[in-house]
């Protein structure tokens, strides 16, 4: 039983709700993330049309002071950022659950402690 | 993919207890309700507040909330920063130096209202001037829109209401207005925001196709309405267009991405209705049977072609054609607009008209998944028209209208004319009579003006200063008050006040849950006003509670002796005397609104209640949109008028035409070189509500400096690379701001944000917390509407670049101890 997080990060809009939501969960000080955006383009590929024409990505990471919100958990609850997610697009649950929903239609990161 | 319902299946609702309103948790108080402003944003979220011992600990998302189902936005997330920071205001202070020197004095909230009440009873009321000489102003959105217009009428007894230097209302009041024309109602994206149930309401469906047109709905949140709603409709796939110079988070997902020229929107809009017109792609029976004037406005758009549109708009043609064919190709096509339609065009009530005919044409009203037309729940409206209400009736007579600087037709904003307001300040007369007219004193609440609304900021600081008695009420100290206010204050943030309020649906409660220091609530301000200033009304309010309970069982309207209502507030321009009100012939009775519920029940109930009548669909065809009960719309015709007739009455050209901006490559070819860029400003950030969340570190952290976007071409023509510091410049004036280059842009443009100011630099003049050293406002104009005079083209102006260099002055030196720019500014003529 491995628990995860799972992120349909195609819908991932940068919102960095997920940020700050961890951030007051864990108390990090400035500079200290228990997820963290990266953030791909935008750069535009050439001869492409439509939705394919651009680049712009954003993936959260989770970082070594994440605990998934154990306690959180533990108690119910979602952890923060899955709660606060405004893009919609962030999952809690068992890892093998988890990956059925990645149905090779959009772009979709699995994370694991 | 989202599914809604595995969502909420998916809740543990026990972990969130479902059904209780206030519980303990981990030491905490823990209150289920909702936020709204200050601080703030247009909407108002379900949240849990956490409190211990008389602190707000932490906010989190309410996951039962159906408005954001907990999906907070990071400015939320981070309240307690803002609830709990150091320099907020914490008693009523009067100032102790000069204007500008930053300097108070403590004094009691006695003290300030006999400052007031002595004000007014001798130097306004004593020398013979009617109220109307008071002047009251609001910043936008937050959770004042029903309490300060009601304070301007009920205890001021003024009628001026509005904003001073925000030309032509250049925010929501033309595309409220706009569409009232045409549609009778106000249209929104259906994103299932109307119904209690949302995603997994069994007859709403997403939308086939969504045009983005001039804004990013995520970041801005404008006008009640959560961006990140549209986000869901993508993922249970709605396709996307995208009409913006700015690549935007659609844009870079868009079946279509189209570029106009900034200010030249309007002839895309003209250029689809030729195209579905002419190609016969629209929804026939609609039209049939709910559409006027079709025929005629058919004719009038074949003058629009593409082509033509393509000249002015720099989109090419195909893009143009192709992107029409795909909105009127959709079963379901949603539009959803923003702030540009008000501040980015001269052609703003055209423009809206025209968005509305492409709506209607392809039958996308009512319909699920294309645009509702909503009311704000129970027809609790008050709101502008509140100051109609109570104001006094000499001070009515001379409220601020259009007929006062020359423009043309009926008033049809319930705001005071805000160019007349900013003439008659500056010339201390009506510009169309020669008639004195002194402005002796300024109320604020909550606006921090300098930083934030006012257009063409150094003529608004210039005269604005010159009004001989100012008090701001705010939750902070702001550049603007350190700047003019006389009087200043505190006024408690949503977490710290019990109110309500409807901005469509649903109704929301807002349940007091900590206090901070003296600082009272607007509602509060209200009856300490009152009490003083109108004891007679006063007498009908003894709390705070009392005035929220009026508010949604009565809408505030007035109550005569025999407990009946003589006059109720209207929602629309096209509304009689008793809007949407329901009143029986014998005069009205007592209760008024349709709302089952009071305070303490709305709260008890969850903090929420969703309106009957706006989560209906098709209410055309139910007969539920006119008040006379016929099926229809609520136009003179009935049907939706593509033409507008009421236009006509509001001095306005009921065929819509593209009036250009000011300056555009066709008119005025040498001032485009000079100024080689469009400046749009006001970008918005997820960081920022306007001039708020500046004091807030976790936001800093994020968003240290503000920033204009230029395009790698321009970056390498000028040398520029990210962190660099600019001047934007034209005639008007200069700020500055830090490079952010950005591929998503074109070489012509900037997009440059608005609200800078920072709390931890110098407060007192010349610096102001830099408010004016970062100010896009020192290059916008006002008095440059187009028809109607109502609309402005403030987000499409022209500038050069150059770098900032050490020993530059600072426009808040040239601004506040250097006379400016300019000298020469001339109020509007009649």
């Amino acid at each position: 039983m491995t628990k995860a997080i799972l992120i349909n990060y195609e819908y991932c809009t940068g919102c960095h709700s997920c940020e700050v939501a961890c951030k007051k969960e864990l108390g990090l000080p400035k500079g200290e993330f228990g997820i963290k955006l990266t953030e791909t383009g935008p750069y535009a590929y050439e001869g492409k049309e439509g939705p394919e024409r651009w680049e712009w990505t954003w993936l959260p990471v989770l970082t070594k002071a994440c605990d998934m919100c154990a306690s959180r958990t533990e108690a119910g609850k979602m952890p923060m950022c899955v709660q606060h997610c405004q893009a919609w697009c962030m999952y809690y649950g068992e890892a093998e659950d988890l990956v059925k929903k990645m149905g090779g239609e959009t772009r979709w990161a699995l994370y694991t402690k | 993919m989202i599914d809604y319902e595995e969502f909420l299946d998916g809740i543990d609702r026990k972990a969130y207890h479902e059904g209780e309103v206030e519980w303990e948790e981990d030491g905490c108080t823990v209150t289920r309700t909702y936020n709204y402003s200050a601080p703030g944003c247009h909407d108002s979220c379900g949240v849990l507040l956490y409190t211990k011992d008389g602190k707000l600990e932490k906010v989190e998302g309410d996951p039962l909330d159906p408005y954001a189902n907990g999906k907070l936005c990071m400015r939320c997330l981070d309240l307690d920063e803002m609830v709990n920071h150091p320099q907020r205001l914490k008693y009523p202070m009067r100032r102790a130096g000069e204007r500008g020197e930053n300097k108070w004095e403590r004094i009691s909230w006695d003290e300030a209202l006999d400052m007031i009440d002595t004000y007014i009873k001798e130097e306004i009321d004593g020398k013979g001037l009617g109220r109307e000489s008071i002047l009251v102003g609001h910043g936008t959105g937050r959770n004042i829109n029903w309490q300060v217009p009601f304070i301007a009428g009920a205890c001021f007894r003024t009628a001026n209401v509005g904003g001073i230097y925000f030309s032509g209302w250049w925010c929501y009041m033309p595309r409220v207005c706009g569409a009232a024309g045409p549609l009778g109602d106000y249209p929104i994206v259906d994103a299932s925001e109307t119904l209690p149930e949302r995603y997994a309401h069994s007859e709403w469906v997403r939308p086939d196709v969504l045009v983005v047109w001039g804004n990013e709905p995520l970041k801005s949140n404008g006008d009640g309405y959560l961006g990140h709603w549209l986000n869901v409709c993508v993922q249970m796939g709605t396709k996307v267009v995208s009409i913006d110079p700015v690549l935007t988070w659609w844009g870079a997902r868009a079946e279509h991405w189209l570029r106009p020229r900034p200010g030249t929107d309007c002839c895309i809009a003209l250029a689809w209705l030729n195209v579905i017109m002419g190609e016969d792609l629209i929804d026939h029976e609609f039209v049939d049977n709910w559409c006027a004037y079709y025929d005629e406005l058919k004719e009038h758009v074949q003058q629009f072609s593409p082509a033509w549109a393509a000249s002015i708009t720099g989109v090419p043609e195909d893009e143009i054609v192709a992107a029409a064919r795909l909105y009127a190709s959709a079963d379901r096509g949603a539009i959803q607009w923003g702030l540009v339609f008000d501040a980015g065009t001269r052609s703003s009530m055209h423009w809206v008209e025209a968005v509305c005919d492409l709506m209607a044409i392809c039958g996308n009203i009512e319909k699920p998944g294309t645009h509702v037309l909503v009311h704000n729940s129970f027809d609790i409206n008050a709101g502008y028209s509140s100051v109609d209400l109570y104001a006094d009736p000499q001070a009515l007579e001379r409220k601020f209208r259009k007929w006062m600087v020359g423009d043309q037709g009926l008033d049809f904003v319930g705001m005071s004319n805000c160019d007349a307001m900013a003439s008659v300040l500056e010339a201390g007369e009506v510009p169309a009579t020669g008639e004195p007219y002194p402005i002796k004193m300024l109320w604020a609440q909550s606006c921090n003006a300098f930083a934030g609304h006012e257009g063409q900021v150094p003529r608004a600081y210039k005269y604005m200063k010159e009004i001989p008695f100012i008090v701001y009420a705010d939750p902070f100290v702001t550049p603007t008050m350190v700047a003019i206010a006389d009087l200043v204050l505190p006024v408690s943030m949503s977490v710290e006040r019990d109110s309500a309020r409807t901005w469509w649906t649903p109704l929301r409660a807002m349940k007091k849950v900590t206090s901070f220091y003296e600082a009272k609530s607007d509602e509060e301000i209200a009856l300490w006003l009152g009490r003083r200033l109108n004891p007679d009304l006063f007498v009908r309010w003894e709390s705070a509670e009392d005035l929220i309970n009026d508010y949604l069982l009565t809408d505030l309207a007035v109550v005569g002796p025999d407990g009946k209502v003589q006059k109720a507030n209207f929602s629309a321009a096209t509304d009689d005397n008793w809007g949407h009100t329901s009143v029986t012939e014998d005069g009205g009775p007592s209760v008024t609104t349709k709302c089952p519920y009071t305070f303490d029940q709305l709260v008890e109930a969850g903090g929420h209640a969703y309106d009957e009548w706006n989560a209906t669909y098709f209410k055309h065809e139910k007969g539920m949109l006119r008040p006379d009960g016929q099926v229809g719309f609520n136009t003179p015709s009935g049907r939706i008028e593509l033409v507008p007739t009421i236009f006509q009455s509001w001095g306005i050209p009921p065929y819509p035409v593209y009036t250009p901006a000011p300056e555009t490559w066709e008119t005025t070819p040498e001032i485009m070189e000079k100024f080689p860029f469009y400046l749009i400003n006001g970008a918005r950030s997820y960081e920022f509500f306007h001039t708020e969340h500046r004091q807030a570190p976790t936001m800093r952290e994020f968003h240290p400096e503000p920033r204009v976007k230029v395009s790698p071409g321009t970056a390498a023509e000028y040398g520029l690379q990210d962190g660099d510091w600019i001047w934007m410049e034209n005639d008007e004036g200069r700020c500055k701001q830090m490079v952010e280059v950005f591929a998503g842009i074109p070489d012509d443009c900037l997009s440059a944000e608005h609200g800078w100011w920072k709390p931890e630099e110098e407060g007192a003049v010349p610096h102001l917390h830099g408010c004016f050293d970062y100010n896009v406002n020192n290059l916008t104009r006002n008095f440059q509407s187009g028809p109607g005079g109502i609309g402005s083209p403030i987000k499409c102006t022209r500038c050069r670049i150059y770098k900032v260099k050490d020993g530059d002055v600072m426009p808040g030196e040239q601004i506040t101890q250097l006379g400016g720019w300019r000298d020469d500014y001339q109020p509007m003529q009649a």
